[in-house]
């Protein structure tokens, strides 16, 4: 596309930005049944939601929505209609996401969703919502394509024209890069119910290093020894650094060593290990070798270099056991 | 000492500012993010956009299943902080940024912690960063402001 392309759509977004458009008025006033149902849906046994006994103690002397429920009051439901009262859009109030889709920008996504809440809404009150565009950025390039970030301000009121709450909603529309159409995704197997779990990467394994992670398998941290000089090594290789001898076996280690260095890992944050960030040590073993490994048993902000630490074989799913480390007591150190 | 209620047959934990320290971490919660929990939630918000309960319209979408409506995030979200809080706190903002989507069968795992403790026109304001991590990384993370309390 080019730049002039760019200019035109620009301007027609700009014009765009400012313009209220509403009110848009809810079906049923904030009622007990459909708050009933938001709770139920999200598990949520909060007694100012649902219990009126208990509700008649608080502030409000009633039950209260839900504040996260504030934009469920004014949506057009299955009738995909607003209610009657509502104003709406008319000819001259384009909408952005529109003139996106018409300069083939056609592919959407939520980014953020940001609400504020100015009072808690109680059965009765009749909620209407007012939408414009706060601001739409300059054109970007993303991971999904080159796009604009649209930013919504939708204000809500009630029956007295008070505001209750404010939402920032902001979009990305982008253009998708030009490739085949994508084959339908492969149905996710009818019988797979088990909970998904991310799995923790795999170490690269050669012949050099088979035997170390064999060994912790077995429950058992090896280090590699060169049977000549009796030098030990890590992380294992063929040959030993001080007399370059080819021969090697290994000893099992004690398990005991300090934090001789580490880092907390902020990025990426990935989804199989809990801590975040997630902290990671080079551990001096007491036998002189050092490793690179998790540390568990620990907050990251408590992390020092010298901290006393204990191996601890853990099996992390059916194929992989690692070595973590968790800090010894003041009693353990002895 | 924390304070509680009883309603009905369940006790509630009642928080108050004092009780809260910055650094605190809330206990996590795992959601067992099912199609029951994706439909139900996109009902009560009375969002019927087809992806939220369709699975043949998602997959149209190239999507492998239904996946959880914003709506829900948010609820979620304040759910778990009023669960930690107690019924006597009241949500004041609730800021999101989404991530990866919820499929049926991915355990959500929210945490939280306690970022900043603030007292402004009367009110005694608790910061809590939040994160719900799926087995694809993070479906939510953000900031929930809470007023306790005294």
């Amino acid at each position: 596309m080019s730049d002039q392309n760019n200019k035109e759509l620009e301007a027609l977004m700009a014009e765009t930005v400012g313009i209220k458009v509403g009110p848009h008025r809810s079906w049923d006033a904030v009622n007990q049944p459909m708050i009933r149902h938001w709770a139920e849906a999200m598990g949520d046994k909060n007694p100012r939601y649902t219990d009126p006994e208990f509700a008649s103690s608080t502030e409000e002397g009633s039950i209260i929505a839900p504040p996260t429920m504030l934009q469920a009051w004014t949506m057009r439901g299955a009738s995909w209609k607003h209610a009657p009262g509502t104003q709406e859009r008319t000819a001259d109030q384009p909408y952005v996401l529109d003139i996106l889709d018409e300069h083939g920008y056609i592919g959407v996504v939520a980014v953020n969703c940001d609400q504020e809440y100015f009072r808690n809404l109680v059965p009765g009150d009749d909620i209407s919502h007012y939408m414009e565009i706060e601001s739409i950025s300059e054109q970007k390039q993303t991971g999904l394509g080159v796009g604009y970030f649209v930013t919504e301000l939708w204000i809500f009121v009630d029956q007295n024209e008070e505001k209750v709450g404010e939402m920032r909603f902001r979009l990305l529309k982008f253009l998708p890069p030009k490739r085949a159409p994508k084959a339908a995704a492969k149905p996710a197997a009818e019988a797979d119910s088990k909970p998904k779990k991310a799995l923790r990467p795999r170490p690269g394994m050669n012949k050099d290093t088979r035997f170390f992670w064999q060994g912790l398998k077995e429950g058992k941290l090896l280090i590699q020894r060169c049977t000549s000089c009796k030098t030990l090594r890590h992380p294992p290789s063929p040959m030993c650094p001080s007399c370059r001898s080819l021969e090697r076996d290994a000893v099992e280690a004690s398990g005991k060593g300090v934090i001789h260095s580490y880092v907390n890992v902020h990025h990426p944050d990935l989804p199989a290990f809990d801590a975040s960030p997630n902290p990671v040590a080079l551990v001096e073993l007491e036998e002189g070798t050092r490793l690179v490994a998790g540390l568990i048993g620990i907050e990251p902000e408590d992390v020092r270099i010298g901290l006393p630490v204990q191996a601890e074989i853990t099996q992390c799913d059916d194929e992989l056991a690692l070595a973590l480390f968790r800090p010894l007591s003041e009693k353990e150190q002895g | 000492m924390t304070s509680s209620v009883t309603s009905a047959s369940t006790e509630y934990q009642n928080l108050t500012f004092s009780q809260v320290e910055v650094g605190q971490k809330l206990p996590v919660l795992d959601i067992d993010v099912s199609t029951e929990l994706v439909v139900a939630g996109a009902m009560a918000s009375r969002d019927y956009q087809d992806v939220h309960h369709n699975k043949a319209g998602a997959q149209a979408l190239g999507q492998p299943d239904i996946f959880m409506n914003i709506l829900t995030t948010n609820g979620l979200v304040g759910r778990y902080v009023t669960d930690w809080t107690g019924p006597k706190a009241v949500l004041k903002k609730v800021n999101i940024k989404l991530g990866t989507p919820n499929y049926p069968g991915e355990v959500m795992k929210l945490s939280g912690k306690v970022a900043e403790k603030t007292e402004k026109d009367g009110q005694s304001l608790v910061e809590i960063v939040i994160a719900g991590k799926n087995s694809m990384g993070n479906h939510v993370t953000g900031t929930v402001l809470v007023a306790l309390p005294q």
